[in-house]
């Protein structure tokens, strides 16, 4: 029998994991999905809270996970943006050459 | 312990760790786009359909179509077999995010307050939710409705090109026109000239 445990265990795996990614990557693109997956890991824990309280009749995980949908798709949007532009600048998507606040 | 849940789990924490170690980063992409599916399959299971589906809509939908297309529109030299792919530090990063997991999973297994048993399937229709939305949560519903429409133009205004980088390009093409039509049209004359 599966308990709220293992899905917490779960997301907390997947969020070390899209953590560790974001911190160890030198590719802009792939840091920007290493935040995509902490973001989706916290989404997992408040649809496995919702599931297990005591009154799921509330939707109150439920709402929170449809409006961190949303905003996370703003989020890719401008960050891809952004990354494109620096790219033009740049040329390059390597996050070690992109250092002119450098002192 | 049910065998879909660890089937589940295991492909979309296998495909998360490949979609975050592996070198080509159109790999990296699609590895991305199963962990999303896994994550879907996971909200079915818990009984969130509504949230499953929009999750297939927004993240394989759209956001693993908006991370293809900034992959091919970026060129990058990591797929060259003998560069890096890791930043120097990459150890310290590798440390922080076992020292995270460790801590996350030991206060999980720890707490003697959660739930250990599976309540009964909560009633979710979409209908409820659309009530919801429309009663109790119209405000956060318009502010996000605000937030993609700024977002969106945002997007597309810094990912435009400089209006003088544009009128450069312009200039450049229609010269280039100029001079192919010019020369179209000297060897179409040089040919009729020729078979007169």
């Amino acid at each position: 029998m599966i308990s709220l445990h293992h899905y917490l265990i779960f997301s907390a795996l997947l969020f070390s994991i899209g953590l560790a990614g974001a911190l160890t990557r030198r590719n802009v693109i792939l840091v920007l999905i290493g935040v995509e997956l902490m973001l989706n890991a916290a989404n997992l824990n408040f649809i496995a809270f919702w599931r297990f309280s005591e009154n799921p009749e509330a939707l109150t995980g439920v709402m929170f996970v449809i409006f961190s949908i949303g905003i996370a798709a703003a989020e890719v949007a401008v960050g891809l943006a952004l990354i494109i532009a620096i790219y033009r600048h740049y040329k390059t998507t390597n996050l070690e050459k992109v250092d002119s606040l450098k002192g | 312990m049910n065998v879909p849940f660890i089937l589940i789990a295991g492909l979309t924490l296998g495909s998360a760790i490949a979609a975050m170690s592996l070198r080509n980063l159109v790999h990296c992409a699609l590895c991305t786009v199963l962990t999303f599916a896994g994550l879907a399959a996971m909200y079915l299971q818990l009984n969130a359909q509504f949230v499953g589906f929009a999750q297939i809509l927004v993240y394989v939908g759209a956001v693993a179509i908006l991370i293809l297309f900034a992959v091919l529109l970026t060129r990058n030299s990591e797929t060259q077999p003998n560069t890096r792919i890791a930043s120097p530090s990459w150890i310290g990063g590798i440390l922080v995010a076992i020292f995270v997991s460790g801590t996350l999973i030991y206060s999980v297994i720890k707490s003697t307050k959660l739930a250990q048993t599976l309540p009964p399937m909560p009633d979710a229709p979409v209908k409820k939710i659309g009530e919801q939305l429309m009663t109790n949560y119209v405000l956060p519903l318009e502010v996000i409705a605000l937030l993609l429409t700024a977002a969106m133009i945002g997007a597309v205004i810094i990912a435009m090109r400089d209006s003088k980088e544009l009128v450069a390009a312009d200039v450049s093409r229609l010269t280039s026109n100029q001079t192919e039509k010019k020369e179209m049209s000297r060897l179409t004359s040089a040919a009729t000239e020729e078979t007169q």
